[in-house]
């Protein structure tokens, strides 16, 4: 059980998160044109980086959404970031 | 038979004899005894049969690392398979027996198969009975593998607690050094947990003489007495069973016998791995000879249980931890005669009865051979943990390497064999000091297997692998350690390799001639030893794995007796009246349709988005146009994800400029407030927007008929229902008792409906009056089976039932938004792909069946005919329709829009009948009676 | 050739002490050119080269794995072969799997164990019944076998289910593909791997690809532990690490790596003939020939190349399989491990070129590879021999995910997810 960090909620249980998709992601602006490419990329596209990386996760009891870095191989989590501030 | 039990000493309480049966046959232990030294002190050797060649096996160690003494083990009616006899505490009435034997471990009727030995080397199977097929020899190798039988009966209570907790500092391991570290820590202010994983802690202590001078219970008492006084807290009979992501430790508590054990999941500052070490085997010709035993596992028995092992013992060691233990077992009255197995070529005499050994041809009588081939430091928890491992030339053991952060190993866990500098160094690192260096006197000569030798050889005793199946291995080229384990099964018997790992790296490494430490260990799994399923699961069980969603209304709903039904997580009314449902159906369709049902809809989704950005948000989050939406106004729309496909439809009532309430299906509504909350977060300024979902507060009473107006005007709304002042598709906002209540004019039937929202506390009011009301004209409450049929009939869908994965708006007939709508919504450049301008979508239809005949099965197939059938589509709803009276069905079809009026073929397990394509609407094309 | 295993060499060895058998697959340095090159020496990689050279005369093929053969998910899965498969496009694909299984132990002459012992998925409700005919019909329409079974003829197949009146989900029926079972894993790479070498194929264990050699936008070779080795074409069957590989010549793929956990217990004498799958639960459970159970579950939740397991899918997977068999809570469990599988975003699998001349990929297969290995190894071998797709293969091509037509078996349930 690992133990992720709310920014809202604190350290919680791994059962309360749930993860949302990797960060960085842009949804292209769909009034203006996007190639199919362009728009299969954004759905589907994966780093699935093996070692540092940055995800959008919710935690399920208060909504938060916020980004995670943690190590995908470590299972080491280095920090959360509220999405409400600046998100780099 | 003669008693092994000397008269004194162990920690059994002889006051209570304890009597219980092995094998049929009756006999006396005492509290405090194991199953195995129970038996082992009424003289009785044989307690098990190996796996395949069902050699008679007696215990070989006297704790969890014993892979012989395996018993089903039934006590007050019920049974537990697989049940080590030396970890079994006795209890009074217990009644044992050997697994994989018959009659008894003692005469096992396939004994035999160890004349076949020769044949049943490793893997030998993967080398034949493939002709003609695997499935004739299957069955027979089942019913000759596995080992304990189970019992078919359900233990109710057999389920186990859970507890989460934390501590400063957990000690794993309760001998000398867990005990000294403990001690410390807790001195230092920590708080701290000991877990032991035997009844008494003391771990190894009680077999060695004086500890600072003291007695080893007195000692131990000692330490447990400070460790306790100082707030630390001390489990017995406690396993550490892994070690988890982030530090977790699992620990199993065991009660008595037969009671589930209790799951702590622990987290703890640091852990200090006291866990000890394990004597090794020494592999020998026959060394899995009843009667060939570990000597600290014989010391044990001794220590503990009083049980002198054997009278004439011939002890095999290659280290110097040996000769205070044969001195041990003198001076408890055995003859001992210590011989040196590094010498040359040994060979044990004798079958189920020990007459010796014979050391390079040297005949030494002996009734019991106890063997020592160096200490292997327990060091599963740590490689859980991720910690590292070192060879150590000296000890000829894998001994704790570079740590895990927070973790650190002390005692002979971590190699330490001498007990007075494992105690001081235990105490540096309890109170977090700096180590002391000494130089350890323990001394050990190598011994390993030795290839080509004569005689056959185990490695590992449950499964029967012996030195030449290692050789055979490598012969084979299977020489990865982890070949070699699933090769042989070597290290995968109920010990999981603690007896023989070792053992089998090092004879593969022998045959290799390469260094042990480049063959390296094969991984440690979780649990240390096996763990009851019941200790996983916990208290998730029956309602509590799943739990329902319950209706505010449900006490009305059973006083009327309802039929109630689990749809989409929640328990509803699908009918009400017992007996034939059928029947209450039909009659509960006719009354909505001549005069009016009233239906509890509570589940149905409320969902409201407030804020100035609202309208941009609801408008994004829908395919269809909502911004244009009036307040007061009603529009039905899907919500699809952003692969296009529709997750969920509802209706979007405009209650203000920024106010709007998303009733979407029963089923989704936990999935579409996660979905939506998720967006606002995402894509949108969470600050001008806010998700509530009202869904679980509010109840829902929805009165639909061509009467529905009658029932809810006799109830004072304050709300004008007229067709003109309140249309279809609008919504107001009334009281209902001085309670706000919101009422929509949106059917899903067909007819004149009213949803009625209110607060729960006031829903059993509004439910009993509209009851009441509806009564006056003869209306009354219908279920969820009505309304399936209700909105069949008017075509209207359940997304997820006559939806599938791949069904996107437009083939619902809902083309508009996806060719006309300016802004941006979810899903919209996926409805562009090339898989959406597909023409051969499937698209929803109606189907009808020919006159007289039977309605067509929900799940049935439309298909291509030709050579080779193919899927065009399927039936997804399908009902006799008491309106129509003539069954009538929705399907997806592809290109169903163009088929309409075309004759189908529907297959249905083997069988077909023709069909004809139709609208998907039966009832009230027009809308009549909607906008009545 | 290899030496011929079978009852009678068997007989004769065992009376000379089995010295006679020889090495089931050599430990060859590589060579500095093939003609293909496999990364990745699991079940589909192994199978892939043992194809090539039987299909295809292609023989001069490594396969280069970083650990030992047969280590990664095919090591470490719950062993179940089925293609009880809703859409035409994924029946075709296991279907040939299952053909293959059933005659592989014969084939390449090595006992995988193939147990046909049927497998039984659940259902709960009459919605899921109905559900479940939608499900056999597809299957049978598209050439598999099933059945649907009503909750008596459930009840004759598996006895020992729940079906005590507290019972969270009863049990309405079922659909059976008898057909379907379990195979004995590592035999499985084993004997792929003896086939492919016998052939002349050069499997190079403990060799990790560090690089790719790309020349002229052409992959051309990869660089190893061992040195440089090229090849006419590289393809990469690796399953989890299937991304991180690809990074190295900046492709990303449509892959979630997870963690998928996998248990065994105790060994029992046989208590359950079948494999038997509750949706609702999320638990699976069958019964290896040595008589432990063999229990999965779902994926871990969170995205990991950890391989191993952790606690709240343990309590989701041991909860599920005690709700659908209540009398095994008092079995204890053996041994628990974790690999590491890939995701696609249809759960479906991904063959076919990558985009780069030169490298093609075999991965996505997520919780099911190991049923796949022989159709995954049959079609990869194809499309490393023609340059182009087999006609079973050309759908799961990557070009799905551009032109969205998804082959995602949720769907035919109706989620839409």
């Amino acid at each position: 059980m690992q133990i992720f960090i709310c920014p809202f909620c604190g350290p919680r249980d791994e059962r309360e998160f749930h993860f949302e998709r990797e960060a960085g992601k842009i949804r292209p602006d769909t009034t203006k044109l996007v190639s199919d490419i362009g728009w299969s990329d954004y759905l589907n596209e994966q780093r699935n980086t093996k070692g540092a990386v940055r995800e959008v996760w919710s935690h399920l009891p208060c909504h938060e959404l916020f980004v995670m870095e943690r190590n995908s191989l470590t299972m080491d989590v280095i920090y959360s970031t509220s999405r409400r501030g600046p998100v780099t | 038979m003669t008693s092994y039990r000397i008269d004194h000493g162990g920690l059994i309480d002889r006051t209570r004899p304890l009597v219980f049966t092995f094998d049929g046959r009756s006999y006396t232990g005492f509290d405090g005894d194991t199953l195995a030294s129970a038996l082992l002190a009424n003289g009785v050797r044989i307690m098990g049969r190996s796996f395949k060649y069902h050699r008679p096996r007696g215990p070989w160690s006297a704790w969890v690392d014993d892979p012989n003494a395996i018993m089903n083990v039934k006590l007050n009616g019920r049974e537990f398979p697989n049940c080590a006899a030396t970890t079994t505490y006795l209890e009074d009435g217990m009644a044992a027996r050997s697994v994989n034997a018959f009659p008894s471990a003692q005469f096992d009727v396939k004994g035999g198969l160890d004349l076949m030995h020769r044949w049943l080397t490793a893997g030998f199977y993967y080398k034949t009975f493939m002709w003609p097929n695997w499935h004739l020899f299957e069955p027979v190798i089942r019913k000759m593998a596995g080992l304990g039988e189970i019992s078919r009966d359900v233990f109710e209570d057999y389920v186990s607690d859970q507890v989460h907790d934390c501590c400063d500092t957990l000690v794993i391991g309760g001998g000398g050094t867990g005990l000294a570290a403990a001690r410390e820590a807790v001195e230092t202010g920590e708080n701290v947990i000991l877990v032991d994983d035997q009844k008494t802690v003391g771990g190894g202590l009680f077999r060695t003489g004086l500890i600072e001078g003291q007695a080893a219970a007195d000692w131990v008492e000692a330490q447990v007495a400070a460790i306790e006084s100082g707030g630390g807290r001390v489990m017995r009979a406690t396993t550490a069973f892994g070690i988890h992501d982030h530090k977790l430790v699992g620990l199993a508590e065991h009660g008595k016998f037969g009671c589930p054990p209790r799951l702590w999941r622990l987290r703890p500052g640091r852990i200090i791995l006291a866990s000890g070490a394990l004597d090794r085997p020494i592999t020998f010709a026959n060394n899995d000879r009843p009667g060939v035993m570990s000597l600290d596992g014989a010391c044990e028995f001794l220590a503990r249980y009083g049980v002198l092992v054997g009278r004439n013992i011939a002890t095999l060691s290659n280290n110097s931890g040996a000769e205070s233990s044969a001195r041990t077992l003198e001076q408890a009255g055995a003859n001992v005669v210590t011989l040196d197995p590094t010498a040359g070529h040994a060979c044990a005499i004798g079958g189920k009865r020990l007459r010796g050994v014979e050391l390079n041809g040297a005949f030494h009588y002996a009734d019991t051979i106890l063997c020592s081939g160096g200490q292997t430091p327990l060091v599963h928890l740590w490689r859980h943990a991720g910690g590292k491992l070192d060879w150590n030339d000296d000890l000829q053991a894998f001994v704790p390497g570079k740590a895990p952060e927070g973790m650190i190993a002390v005692g002979s866990a971590n190699g330490f064999f001498d007990l007075q500098h494992a105690l001081d160094d235990a105490r540096a690192v309890g109170a977090d000091t700096a180590r002391p260096n000494k130089k350890s006197s323990y001394k050990l000569t190598p011994l390993w297997p030795k290839p080509g030798s004569k005689g056959r050889q185990w490695i590992d005793f449950q499964h029967d692998v012996t030195i030449k199946d290692v050789e055979l291995a490598a012969r084979e080229n299977y020489v990865s350690v982890e070949h070699l384990k699933r090769y042989t099964t070597l290290g995968m018997a109920s010990d999981q390799g603690k007896t023989s790992n070792m053992s089998g790296l090092a004879a593969m490494a022998a045959v290799l001639d390469r260094p042990i430490p480049e063959v390296g260990t094969t991984t440690f799994r979780p649990p240390f030893v096996p763990q009851p399923l019941a200790l996983y699961a916990g208290q998730r069980k029956a309602t509590l794995f799943s739990p329902l969603k319950r209706l505010k209304l449900e006490p009305e709903h059973r006083a009327a007796d309802a039929a109630l039904v689990e749809y989409g997580g929640w328990l509803r009314p699908g009918w009400f009246g017992s007996g034939d449902p059928t029947e209450h159906i039909f009659n509960e369709v006719q009354l909505v349709r001549e005069t009016a049902g009233i239906f509890d809809a509570s589940p149905l989704g409320k969902i409201e988005i407030l804020g100035p950005d609202a309208e941009a948000f609801v408008n994004f989050a829908f395919y269809n146009t909502i911004a244009t939406l009036k307040p007061g106004h009603v529009r039905y729309g899907f919500l699809l994800n952003e692969r296009g496909i529709v997750m969920d439809d509802g209706v979007v009532a405009r209650l203000g400029d920024n106010r709007f309430v998303i009733s979407c299906s029963s089923g989704h509504v936990d999935h579409v407030r996660d979905h939506l909350e998720v967006w606002r977060q995402d894509c949108n300024d969470p600050e001008r927007i806010f998700v509530h979902d009202t869904t679980q507060h509010w109840s829902t009473v929805t009165v639909t008929g061509p009467r529905a107006r009658d029932i809810l005007e006799k109830i004072d709304t304050r709300i004008e229902l007229a067709a003109d002042a309140f249309p279809h598709m609008t919504v107001r906002e009334g009281t209902f008792d001085g309670a706000p209540i919101r009422v929509a004019r949106v059917s899903f039937t067909g007819e004149l409906s009213f949803e009625v929202s209110i607060r729960n506390t006031y829903a059993t009011a509004l439910w009993n009056a509209l009851l009441k009301s509806g009564a006056s004209i003869g209306a009354g409450p219908v279920g969820s089976e009505a309304m399936m049929i209700l909105r069949a009939e008017k075509g209207y869908i359940i997304v997820g039932k006559d939806t599938d994965g791949l069904t996107m708006p437009h083939d619902l007939g809902f083309t508009v938004p996806r060719l006309k709508k300016k802004a941006a919504f979810i899903g919209d450049r996926s409805l562009h792909m090339q898989v959406g301008n597909e023409t051969d979508r499937r698209a929803l239809v109606g189907l009808e069946v020919d006159t007289g005949s039977a309605m067509l099965s929900t799940g049935a197939h439309i298909v291509a005919d030709g050579s080779k059938p193919r899927t065009l589509g399927y039936v997804t709803s399908s009902y006799d329709s008491p309106t129509l009276k003539r069954p009538i069905a929705l399907g997806l079809l592809e290109q169903g829009a163009e088929r309409i009026g075309e004759k189908i073929t529907v297959w249905h397990l083997g069988k077909t009948v023709t069909a004809t394509v139709c609208p998907p609407c039966f009832y009230d094309p027009e809308g009549v009676h909607l906008d009545a | 050739m290899f030496q011929r295993y079978s009852a009678f060499s068997l007989f004769q060895q065992g009376l000379r002490s089995h010295r006679g058998w020889t090495s089931a697959w050599r430990t060859p340095l590589p060579k500095s050119t093939y003609d293909v090159i496999i990364i990745g020496g699991g079940g589909h990689g192994l199978a892939t080269a043992y194809y090539l050279a039987r299909n295809h005369g292609i023989t001069n093929v490594a396969v280069i794995e970083k650990n030992w053969l047969g280590g990664g998910n095919t090591g470490r899965n719950t062993t179940v072969v089925r293609s009880n498969y809703f859409y035409p496009e994924s029946v075709d694909l296991y279907e040939l799997s299952v053909k293959l299984y059933e005659k592989l132990s014969r084939d390449i002459n090595f006992n995988v164990m193939f147990s046909q012992r049927g497998m039984i998925v659940t259902a709960h409700s009459e919605p899921e019944m109905e559900m479940a005919a939608r499900q056999v019909n597809a299957m049978r329409i598209n050439g598999t076998d099933a059945e649907l079974l009503d909750e008596a003829q459930f009840r004759k197949k598996v006895p020992i289910f729940n079906f005590r009146p507290d019972a969270r989900f009863p049990v309405h029926g079922a659909i059976l593909q008898k057909r379907g079972g379990t195979a004995r894993h590592d035999a499985v790479a084993w004997a792929y791997a003896r086939a492919a070498d016998s052939a002349g194929v050069d499997i190079i264990q403990n060799c990790e690809v560090e690089d790719f050699i790309v020349e002229n936008g052409k992959c051309v070779g990869v660089n190893t532990k061992l040195g440089e080795i090229r090849a006419g074409a590289v393809g990469v069957a690796a399953a989890g690490h299937s991304s991180d590989l690809l990074q190295k010549v900046d492709i990303t793929l449509p892959l979630n790596s997870y963690t998928l956990q996998a248990f065994v217990s105790e060994p029992l004498k046989p208590v359950i003939d079948t494999v038997v799958y509750c949706p609702l639960t999320g638990a699976y459970v069958s019964q290896s020939d040595k008589g432990g159970l063999v229990i999965g579950g779902g994926l871990d939740r969170v995205p990991s190349y950890g391989q191993r397991g952790n606690l709240p899918m343990q309590e989701a997977v041991m909860s599920g399989l005690i709700e659908m068999v209540p009398l095994l809570s008092k079995v204890k469990l053996l041994r628990q491990w974790g690999g590491t599988v890939d995701v696609s975003p249809d759960s479906s699998p991904i063959l076919g070129p990558t985009g780069m001349e030169g490298l093609y990929l075999n991965c996505g297969w997520g919780t099911g590879g190991f049923k796949a290995i022989p159709a995954g190894g049959y079609l990869f071998a194809s499309i490393l021999a023609t340059g182009g797709h087999h006609d079973i293969s050309k759908p799961f091509d990557l070009g799905r995910f551009i032109t969205g037509k998804l082959i995602d078996e949720a769907a035919g349930a109706g989620i839409a997810h």
